[in-house]
Order: C-alpha cells, then structure tokens, then sequence
C-alpha cells in the first residue's frame, strides 16, 4: 500500500497550521512556505495522476482498517485528475494573489488557502460517503474566511449569505445521509453500490427520497438552477484570487454527482429512474439560458464573470445528465475548461479594478494598461463565450455531439446554440464599454493616477490562458484521456471490488503477524 | 418511543423552515440552529431506536444498539456547532458595519455600495 494517496490531503493540513504557527507575522515567509506547498502538491498530483493513467485504481486505507469498516481513500482516473487540476490552478492563482497583494490585505490568507486545498482534495479523493461530507466541511470553512478576506461591508452581507445557504446545504447532506444509512447500513460508496442494487423494486420510497435529496445537495454545491442563488454576490463580492480559486468549487459538485450517480445510483438503476433526464437536464438548460442571461445583463465586470461560471457550470451539467459514455466525457473535457477560464476571467477583471477603480460597466476614462489588459480580456471571453479557436467552441461542440441522437436533442442544441449568441453579445458589450468608449471619455480633473498592475499579475493570467491555450493544442489527446476515464466510470466493478476485497493489516487473522 | 422521536424532528425542522424563511439574521440563525438539532436526532435513529442496550461488544450481551449513527451524530454536532459560531460572527460583523440584518439583497443599498466602495 503506497501512502502518496493521502499526501494532497496532508500536505496542506500540515502546512496550513505550519504557518498560522510559526510565520504568523512574516508575510514573505508566509508567501515562500505556500507556492514551495503548491509546488510539491502539483508533482504529487501529477504523480498520482501518472499512476492512475493505465486503469489502476489506488486504494489507502486509513488505520489499515479495511473497508466498509475503515474509512478509504480511492484514486482512481477522473479523481486523479481533477486533484492535477486543483494543484495547478491554485499554483497560478496563489501567484496572483502574492503579485497584486491581496494576501497583505487582511490575516491567515495563506493558511486559509491550504486548508481550502485540503478541503478539495479530500472530496476528490475520499471513497466514503460521510468522509465527503466531513471534506466538504472542511473546504466551506476554509472558504468562508477566504470570502470574507480583506473584510468591507458588501463582502461581509455576501460572506453571510453564502455561510447561511451552504450550512442549509449542510444539513441536507446530513439528512440524506441518515436516510442512505437507515435504508442500507453502509456509507461506503463502494459498498453502497453493491446494496442498492440489491434493494428491490418494492421497498424503493427511501433510497429514492435519498437519492433525491443528495442530488439537491451536489446541485447546490454545483449552482445549478434554481439552487444557484448563492453564488453570484459571494462569487462577485469575494476577492478576485478567491473567486478564481472557487471556480474549482462548483466542480466538486460536479464531480460528486459524476461518481455517485455512475457508481452508486447508475441511469438504469429502478429506483431512481427518472431522475437524471427529467429533473437533472431540464434544471442545466435553464442554467445555461439563465447564466448566459445574467451574462448580457450585468451591470458589473465581477458580476458577469459568476453569471459566466453559472452558465458554464450549465452547460457541464447538461453534458453530465446524458449520462452517457460520451456525454461524461464532453462534460470532463468542458470542466477542465470551464475551470481555467473561469479562473482566469476573475482574474481579469480584478486587473481592471486595479487600473480603474471599480467594474461598473459604464463608459469612464481609460483603464490603466488598457492595451495588455484588454487583450487578455478579449482572449478570455472567446474562451468563455465557446468561439474558435479557444476549447470554449470544442467543449461545445463535443456537448452537442454527444446530445446528438437523443429525445431532448433539439432543446440541448437549440437552448446551447442561442445562449452561446447572447454570451457572446454580453460580453462583447462589456468589452467595448470598458476599453473603446473609454477612449471618449476624459478623465475627470481630480482623478487619482492608477498604475497598471505588476508584471506578475499578468503572468499568472496568462499562465491560465495559455493552460487554455494548450487544452485547444492537444483537445485530442484530453479528450482521449477524458472518454478512458468516463469508460473507467461506466464499469465501477474494478474499483468496488478493489475498495471492498483489499485486506488491511488489522483485519487479517491473528496468526499472519 | 417512535413517535416521540418522528414527531420530534418534524417539529423541529417546521419551526426551523419557518424561520430560515424569516429572512432577518437572528430568526435565521436560530431556524438553522433547530433544523441542525433536527438532523441530529434524525442521525441517530438511522441505525433503528433500540432502547437500554449497549453499543460496544460486552459479554453475555445479544441485543446490541448500533454504534455508528452516535459517532456520526458526534462529528455532525461539533460541525454544525462551530459553523453557528462562526455565522454569528460574520453576521454581526455585517450588523454593526451595514445597520441591517437583512439577509437578502437590498436593491438599492446594493447598488449604493456597488458605486461606493469597489
């Protein structure tokens, strides 16, 4: 048994109070300790990921406790690699942070950031159910200081709302969690696969009012419509590096519901029939139409930036709910994404506050380092609103694939197709607001001179477009990567048979010691 | 000793609907307070209610209380204890810097400070 498993959970576990402790006081040593932790996390993940690559699933067995009894962590392709993604956004947007200063702002930005790490990491690791809910705790602390960094009144009102939905979240999650253990008696996932199965076609009330209810909670976490009410003022209020780094935390959401409802409750499965095609991708169409809505209307850069992760977030829902081979694997290659631009949107338009003050979208004089700061703006919003070249327009394209042939086709493209359009008009009206009409406005008499942010802010931006950039180059060999995992996630024998046959240590008979 | 418990926890997450809908920080925190309470005895019945046995292995015990829901319980009161705490905190930090514990958006002081203080 290899103990890297469980190093992207520790790793920041130790480090985070490392540095509440010890560098209290000293943000540059604050500062060196948390890229070094990124750093080495990246290699780890890669490694992991590396290891994960031809089909083996790695199990870690914590205690040496076997499973159901002990609690499990599970590697296997699609958490491998959504843990690589973790690592290396949080590598640029550290950068970020460090460069414009938003970590001097206010206290523990650091070790708040590596708890967060350590939060996403285990819920993409953990392969037990009440383990994910004890992660997903984990990272909602960690990010409700985050998002109420640097403090300010708005932020704060935003911080309260945010904290208020996720604890209603909470004890959803609780509630169907009970209901999971009194129906079967496991919260393993992999054993729960093996005993729903069993659950006949009788006695279905439970598990279906469960199934139900855990799907309410990922939908949260995943703001998906109508659950997403949450996530534009805490997205838009939180400082910039924070809301780049919570583009990874509408994914977690995504990526719950990819393993539970492949594993645990699959599409054919009797008693929760029904419930990906005609709740899951209703709820994801309007999330589409509805974000992208939000996109052309906002009257705020950071604003437009959530509505854009609301609709992309939609658009990797509709792909998830085919719940098809394909579909699961347009949805990987659109999360990976929809991640970075996000990521990288926010980002953006935290350069623009820099060179202007503030984001409302009305015509004012010109942004400090307009040239370099609207060029990446430009790339950024191709790459959000889907045109070629960027992998916004493949991402689309493999989702309308994978949606060809089947009953709601024509909704998928017709819904998908338009909200695309207005995407695009939303922010090319943002775009022309902030950089060309600026050039007509003259700068009032009293004005403050901005300066236009540190190279270093431009170079973690575009450290995130050309990760962009490089998922356009080589799409095939990701979307490659992404149809083996989705195979990996339609044939869950190996990992429950690999999470439920390993023997721990403890649990073999006394004499083999 | 069934419905005791059922009645209980359907009476506690009404009134903790009832005041997460209330929409001012104080009722909400308290309606959060009871629907957690709720889950909590929700929790501890999963594993079925068996009355005076004993949760851990004894000799010259056969009836025996499943063990796991009470650890499940444990980790959920201390989440849901310290996630209170901290909502208080940052509740009142936006009372006393915004005058208003209304938990919704406010249009037009949204806007205000939109212009204000971005």
């Amino acid at each position: 048994m290899t103990h890297w498993l469980i190093a992207p959970v520790v790793l920041p576990a130790m480090l985070a109070p490392f540095i509440v402790l010890a560098a209290r006081y000293h943000i540059g040593i604050q500062r060196v300790f948390s890229i070094a932790g990124v750093v080495t996390l990246i290699a780890i993940a890669a490694g992991l990921a590396w290891g994960t690559a031809d089909g083996t699933v790695m199990l870690y067995l914590l205690g040496d406790w076997a499973a159901p009894f002990g609690i499990v962590l599970v590697g296997d392709r699609l958490s491998t690699m959504m843990v690589l993604l973790t690592a290396v956004l949080a590598l640029f947007v550290l950068v970020y942070a460090i460069a414009s200063g938003w970590d001097d702002r206010g206290r523990h930005f650091h070790a708040l950031f590596q708890f967060q790490l350590m939060g996403i990491m285990g819920a993409f690791l953990t392969g037990d159910l009440f383990n994910l809910f004890v992660f997903f705790e984990v990272l909602l602390i960690a990010s409700y200081g985050l998002m109420i960094h640097a403090g300010g009144d708005a932020r704060l009102r935003a911080g309260v709302q945010y904290v208020l939905f996720n604890l209603i979240g909470s004890t959803l999650f609780l509630f169907a969690l009970g209901a999971i253990y009194a129906e079967t008696g496991t919260l393993n996932m992999a054993d729960l696969a093996n005993r729903v199965a069993l659950i006949g076609p009788e006695g279905t009330v439970g598990i279906r009012v469960a199934a139900v209810l855990l799907l309410l909670v990922f939908a949260i976490k995943a703001a998906v419509v109508p659950l997403h009410f949450w996530l534009p003022s805490s997205y838009a209020e939180a400082p910039a590096p924070v809301a780049a780094l919570f583009a990874i935390m509408t994914k977690v959401g995504a990526y719950a519901i990819i393993r539970v409802y492949t594993m645990i409750f699959p599409p054919e499965l009797e008693a929760t029939a029904g419930l990906h095609v005609q709740w899951l991708l209703p709820a994801a169409l309007i999330s589409l139409a509805i974000g992208m809505i939000g996109v052309l209307a906002a009257k705020r850069l950071d604003r437009l930036a959530a509505f854009s992760v609301i609709g992309s977030m939609g658009m990797v829902m509709i792909s998830i709910s085919l719940f098809s081979p394909a579909g699961i694997a347009a949805a990987l290659y659109y999360i990976v994404h929809s991640t970075l631009a996000g990521a990288a949107l926010f980002l953006i338009s935290d350069l623009v506050r820099i060179g202007r003050g503030n984001l409302n979208l009305t015509p004012q004089a010109p942004v400090a380092g307009a040239a370099l700061t609207a060029g990446l703006f430009f790339v950024g919003a191709i790459a959000m609103a889907g045109l070629p070249p960027l992998s916004g327009f493949l991402g689309k394209l493999l989702v309308l694939d994978a949606a060809y042939g089947t009953d709601l086709m024509v909704w998928i493209w017709v819904i998908v197709l338009g909200s695309s359009l207005i995407s695009i008009l939303g922010f090319a009206r943002a775009g022309s607001i902030l950089f060309w009409k600026a050039q007509s406005v003259a700068p009032p008499e009293d004005a403050p001179v901005r300066m236009p942010p540190s190279t270093m802010s431009y170079v973690a931006v575009g450290g995130l477009i050309s990760l962009l950039a490089a998922h356009t180059i080589f799409a095939g060999q990701v979307h490659g990567y992404t149809t083996v995992i989705a195979a990996q996630l339609f044939a869950p024998e190996p990992y429950i048979t690999t999470v439920l046959e390993t023997q721990g240590k403890l649990s073999k008979p006394a004499e083999d010691h | 000793m069934e419905f005791l418990l059922a009645s209980a926890i359907g009476v506690m997450t009404a009134a903790g609907i009832y005041l997460v809908l209330r929409l001012r920080t104080f009722p909400v925190i308290l309606g959060i307070s009871l629907l957690t309470y709720a889950v909590n005895v929700f929790l501890f019945t999963s594993g079925q209610v068996v009355i005076g046995a004993p949760p851990v292995l004894r000799d010259g015990v056969t009836v025996y209380t499943d063990p796991l829901p009470q650890a499940l319980v444990l980790t959920a009161i201390v989440i849901s204890f310290g996630m209170t705490a901290v909502v208080v905190m940052i509740g009142l930090g936006a009372f006393l810097g915004s005058n208003d514990d209304h938990v919704d958006d406010q249009p037009e002081i949204a806007d205000d400070q939109a212009g204000g203080t971005s």
